[in-house]
């Protein structure tokens, strides 16, 4: 059964590695960015699926690497690769600060008070003049990466991006998978315990929302490098909502699910667009129809047809374990 | 005589006009935390369901000839049964499992009932003549009050204090209670917890019809009208204190007057200070302002 | 992108690829993958639907019907797309559009983000892109190129319009209710300059967040700024929530407002009772004469709805396209491109329009004064001319814009 599946996860890379080779069957420019939602919606689900953390705020991580990145770029001649890097790690120094703020609250109280910091953050960039306001921040160069990659090329562009997209999963995929993504999932399932087993929670919790918004940055700033522009509605509350509803479509008690979530949303909007003035109400009831049927996700629902038995996780049932707001 | 370089008439007016929305962000906020606290989700469509009690005013006068106050009264009906269908066919499935997937839901119905809308209706939105009777302004001495106005904050102060009087003073409010502490133990008592579950989402997302009604002759009629306003009346809801009903009417009025006085000192900064206040309160008090204490 | 000058190459590259590469290669008749194809992106679904949405893709069909649906034997064909306001969308559409899809020109564009964004991408892979629904002066200035033209107004434009005139006329202390984005601020400083130069003063401004609902706030300190003019530099919803607000505080009639960017939508959304005596500077009108009615009813037979300025500079750039295209007997960006600055515009639209180097249309503005209830006699007339502004004192001098391309 699992060699279906790493089957399966084999073509899937041969055909995005192909996919500049059919530019009029899927355009490149479009998977580039469907990446880097895969990327954001990965990397949040750290969070919310490994750690039973809902952050309601992560719209400011992927503006501010946006932001950052085309700041550095465009104005102080960053190459692309060290604006990357600061895009990324100013988003991970963001997300400490949340965590630190955040954590001391749970459940309903901590979404929103990332909510209520992230929507400081954005009348930060909404004043700041360097973003342009609506504007957007426009024409941040490509440049080169690594010194010799030029980026100007989407090709090539593609490749980087892809490449920085996988590290950046298989970066995730580590930490789940390593004792630190154990002691993740013991918060998750019963945080008093893995408490009294003398696990620094606090501090567990702060590590995951750095490595949670430093990722969230990078897919940003990858973003700003793409399209050369950063707009306000990356550091929009709606973006923190999009991904909350990429992470529970695809399914968030899988490392995978977050991945098919983004690639369903971002084809919807893509692709639904023959339907005019209606796709706002088509995509809705996509969305009720999925909430409704697939209540596990999509990749949820297809591990259990795939492979019965097979769970990347071990499973759960999240309204018996957590108790509901109130009440704690 | 001045407060901060500002005239203190115009600060009477300042104040003044802060109650007035106020009383709008606490019949919604009010709407809200009843759901909150019997559903234990987000609703979402809170701001949705707002946007639709006013088309349904403006679809009445239209096309049945209804005039304001008989609106009044029945699109706060009509969003209420329209939500309780929305709950008995769709939310009820989701019980049990995380409060997420509410959530999830009731954006989707956002997406499809503000798309309908605008689809039907236009994106500029129609304009509501407000009632002949209410037409007019009053001299209250340090500014002029549009009578409809004040008429805003009586009606939505009544309404405020006839639901809370409903839920702390009468036997339906008692059981309403006692299903949102112990659900389970309710029903052994032979009382229909589904059924009060669902009337509770009807009254939630009436009471939020009913603002879209007080809102539609001052606030233009369109389809996005609501959308910003859920993310800042579920931050009231948790300043005032999850599942506070007197919580979410005491902080829905003071954020109009907060709001009120930043737009004159910090305009900008007017939509993002009740943010800015929600940090200070939960990092300072856990629950909330009117909330029981965690533990 | 230099491939696209050389067939051979270009063909060379699509055999390379095992494709068909439709998008670049030019045939022997001067037209690229036989077909002129017009993209229309637009807001189909968000708050600038009524502004442009669906009608501004009909508008576009309209045109290419009326010019005869082909150029040179070719036929011409529409396609649409919405960008759902956000940059990175419609930036990544415009792309998909050139390489893709053999797409030479997309109009109309709302949201300036978007437009900016398209412009940049228009300037990289070298296709038109006409910008006729949002006022960003980028278009004409930081994003210019050969390939960007700016159709029916600007921000310029709105503030030199409006601005210039109500001064003139006498109103000389301004208050303004302006947006808390880049474009309010613009607006504000733009209009600021010309009162101030015109002798006027500028007494106050409250600047509110974007969709503000409640502007009774901001009605009170307009009222206590006692200026004569309150500038709403805001649009949509914003203007007309500001606008109600006003009204309804009695600041109006003793104080006149001025919006400077309201759609002719915002004055049918608001209805003649609150709108009546406001002044806005639109680039056209459906009832100004003969060619507009004659074209507005037809419009109005297709979509159900009277055309505002965005939708007929769609119909108005698409045609001047279309000519150029004829002209040029090609479909070749460059060629089309000097035929588009080389032709004059002459139709119900604009009469003597000419574009500018840099991509600017200079064309007449008109300032409306919006009629009460008793005026207005019959559906949709909503609307009388106070003057007209010739489109030399509308838009920016040519000396003042920071495109590249007049460096030269």
């Amino acid at each position: 059964m699992r060699l279906t599946i790493r089957i399966l996860l084999i073509l899937l890379i041969i055909a995005v590695l192909s996919v500049p080779f059919v530019p009029h069957l899927i355009y490149p420019v479009f998977v580039m960015k469907t990446l880097c939602f895969v990327l954001f919606a990965c990397a949040f689900n750290l969070l919310l699926g490994h750690t039973g953390i809902l952050s309601f705020g992560h719209a400011a991580f992927f503006g501010s690497g946006a932001y950052i990145t085309g700041y550095f770029v465009k104005y102080a001649g960053f190459p692309t690769d060290l604006g990357l890097l600061t895009g990324a790690l100013a988003a991970a120094a963001l997300g400490t600060l949340f965590g630190l703020l955040a954590i001391r609250r749970s459940g309903i109280y901590l979404a929103m008070i990332t909510l209520a910091m992230a929507q400081l953050v954005y009348f930060f960039y909404l004043q700041a003049p360097f973003t342009g306001a609506e504007d957007g921040l426009q024409q941040i160069p490509r440049g080169t990466f690594l010194g010799f990659l030029d980026l100007r090329s989407d090709r090539t562009l593609f490749y980087v991006v892809a490449g920085i997209v996988a590290a950046g999963l298989w970066l995730i995929w580590r930490i789940v998978h390593s004792p630190f993504g154990a002691v993740l999932r013991a918060i998750r399932e019963h945080e008093p315990r893995a408490i009294s087993l003398g696990y620094p929670v606090a501090r567990y919790k702060v590590m995951v929302f750095t490595l949670s918004a430093g990722l969230s940055g990078l897919a940003g700033s990858l973003k700003a490098i793409i399209f050369q522009l950063a707009a306000l509605n990356d550091a929009h509350w709606h973006m923190s909502g999009e991904v909350i509803l990429m992470t529970l479509l695809g399914g968030m008690n899988t490392v995978l699910g977050p991945a098919a979530g983004a690639v369903l949303v971002s084809a919807m909007t893509h692709y639904f667009d023959p339907f005019g003035a209606w796709v706002t109400v088509v995509i809705g009831v996509v969305f009720m129809a999925c909430v409704m049927m697939f209540r596990e996700g999509i990749v949820g629902k297809l591990s259990k047809i795939l492979a019965p038995g097979l769970r990347e996780d071990p499973p759960r049932e999240p309204a018996a374990e957590r108790p509901a707001p109130t009440d704690q | 005589m001045d407060i901060f370089g500002v005239p203190i008439q115009a600060m009477m007016g300042q104040l003044m006009l802060g109650i007035v929305n106020g009383s709008f962000y606490a019949v919604l906020s009010l709407g809200l935390a009843i759901i909150f606290g019997v559903l234990k989700i987000v609703n979402f469509a809170h701001g949705a369901f707002f946007m639709l009690g006013a088309f349904v005013a403006f679809l009445s006068g239209r096309y049945l000839g209804l005039d304001y106050w008989a609106a009044l009264f029945l699109a706060p009906l009509i969003v209420a049964c329209i939500g309780m269908a929305f709950e008995y066919l769709f939310l009820r499935r989701l019980y049990g499992l995380d409060p997420i997937y509410g959530l999830l839901l009731t954006f989707s119905l956002v997406l499809v009932l503000e798309g309908g809308f605008r689809v039907a209706f236009g994106s500029s939105g129609q304009p509501y003549p407000t009632p002949e009777a209410l037409r007019g302004t009053i001299n209250l001495g340090f500014m002029i009050l549009p009578i409809y106005r004040a008429f805003v904050v009586v009606a939505a102060v009544t309404m405020c204090l006839a639901t809370w009087y409903m839920i702390e003073r009468t036997r339906l409010g008692s059981s309403l209670r006692a299903a949102t502490e112990r659900p389970d133990l309710t029903q052994a008592f032979g009382i229909n917890v589904p059924l009060l579950v669902t009337l509770t989402y009807g009254g939630g997302v009436g009471l939020a019809a009913f603002a879209g009604v007080l809102a539609a002759p001052i606030f233009h009629v369109n389809p996005s009208m609501g959308s910003n306003l859920v993310i800042i009346i579920f931050a009231v809801v948790v300043i005032g204190g999850l599942g506070s009903i007197v919580g979410a009417i005491v902080t829905g009025l003071a954020l109009g007057i907060v709001e009120g006085f930043t737009r004159v000192f910090y305009s900008e900064f007017s939509s993002t200070v009740v943010f800015l206040v929600m940090v200070a309160v939960l990092l300072l008090r856990p629950a909330g302002l009117f909330g029981r204490t965690e533990g | 992108m230099r491939i696209r000058t050389t067939p051979i190459t270009a063909t060379a590259a699509g055999l390379m690829l095992g494709l068909g590469c439709a998008t670049t290669s030019w045939a022997d008749n001067g037209f690229s993958d036989d077909v002129v194809r017009i993209g229309v992106l637009t807001d189909m679904s968000g708050i600038y639907t009524d502004l442009s949405g669906e009608a501004a893709v009909e508008a576009v069909r309209m045109a290419v019907e009326d010019f005869g649906g082909e150029v040179h034997g070719v036929p011409i064909e529409v396609i649409f797309a919405d960008h759902r306001n956000r940059p990175d969308v419609g930036a990544s559409r415009a792309r998909e559009w050139y390489d893709n899809d053999g797409v030479d020109m997309i109009n109309d564009l709302s949201n300036s983000g978007v437009a900016n964004a398209v412009a940049a991408v228009a300037k990289e892979r070298r296709r038109h892109a006409i910008v006729n629904s949002s006022s960003t002066v980028g278009i004409t200035n930081d994003y210019c190129s050969p390939y960007a033209t700016h159709y029916t107004y600007d921000a310029h434009s709105l503030a030199h319009g409006t601005g210039a005139s109500i001064v003139e006329e006498g109103g000389t202390s301004w208050f303004f209710l302006t947006v808390d984005f880049a474009f309010g601020h613009g607006l504000e400083e733009a209009v600021s300059n010309v009162v101030r130069d015109a002798g006027g003063q500028v007494v106050g401004a409250a600047r509110h967040p974007l969709d503000t609902t409640d502007f009774s706030s901001y009605a009170l300190q307009a009222q206590a700024s006692g200026a004569e003019i309150i500038g709403i530099a805001s649009t949509g919803a914003d203007a007309i929530n500001a606008i109600n607000a006003l009204a309804e505080f009695g600041v109006t009639p003793s104080q006149q407002p001025a919006a400077l960017l309201l759609w002719f939508d915002d004055v049918h959304a608001l209805g003649l009772d609150t709108a009546q005596g406001l002044l806005l500077t639109n680039a056209f009108y459906w009832d100004a004469n003969d060619g507009t009615r004659e074209f507005s009813e037809r419009f109005y037979e297709r979509t159900g709805r009277m055309p505002n300025m965005a939708h007929a500079g769609n119909y108005s750039s698409t045609m001047h396209y279309l000519n150029a295209v004829e002209a040029a007997g090609t479909d070749d960006p460059d060629a089309v491109s000097e035929k588009m600055r080389e032709l004059e515009i002459n139709d119900f639209f604009a009469q003597g329009g000419y574009i500018r180097p840099n991509g600017r249309m200079v064309h007449d503005q008109y300032m409306w004064e919006v009629k009460t209830p008793d005026e207005s006699e019959y559906e949709y007339d909503y609307m009388r001319l106070v003057r007209t502004i010739s489109g030399e004192d509308a838009f920016q001098p040519l000396e003042d814009s920071t495109c590249y391309l007049l460096d030269e």
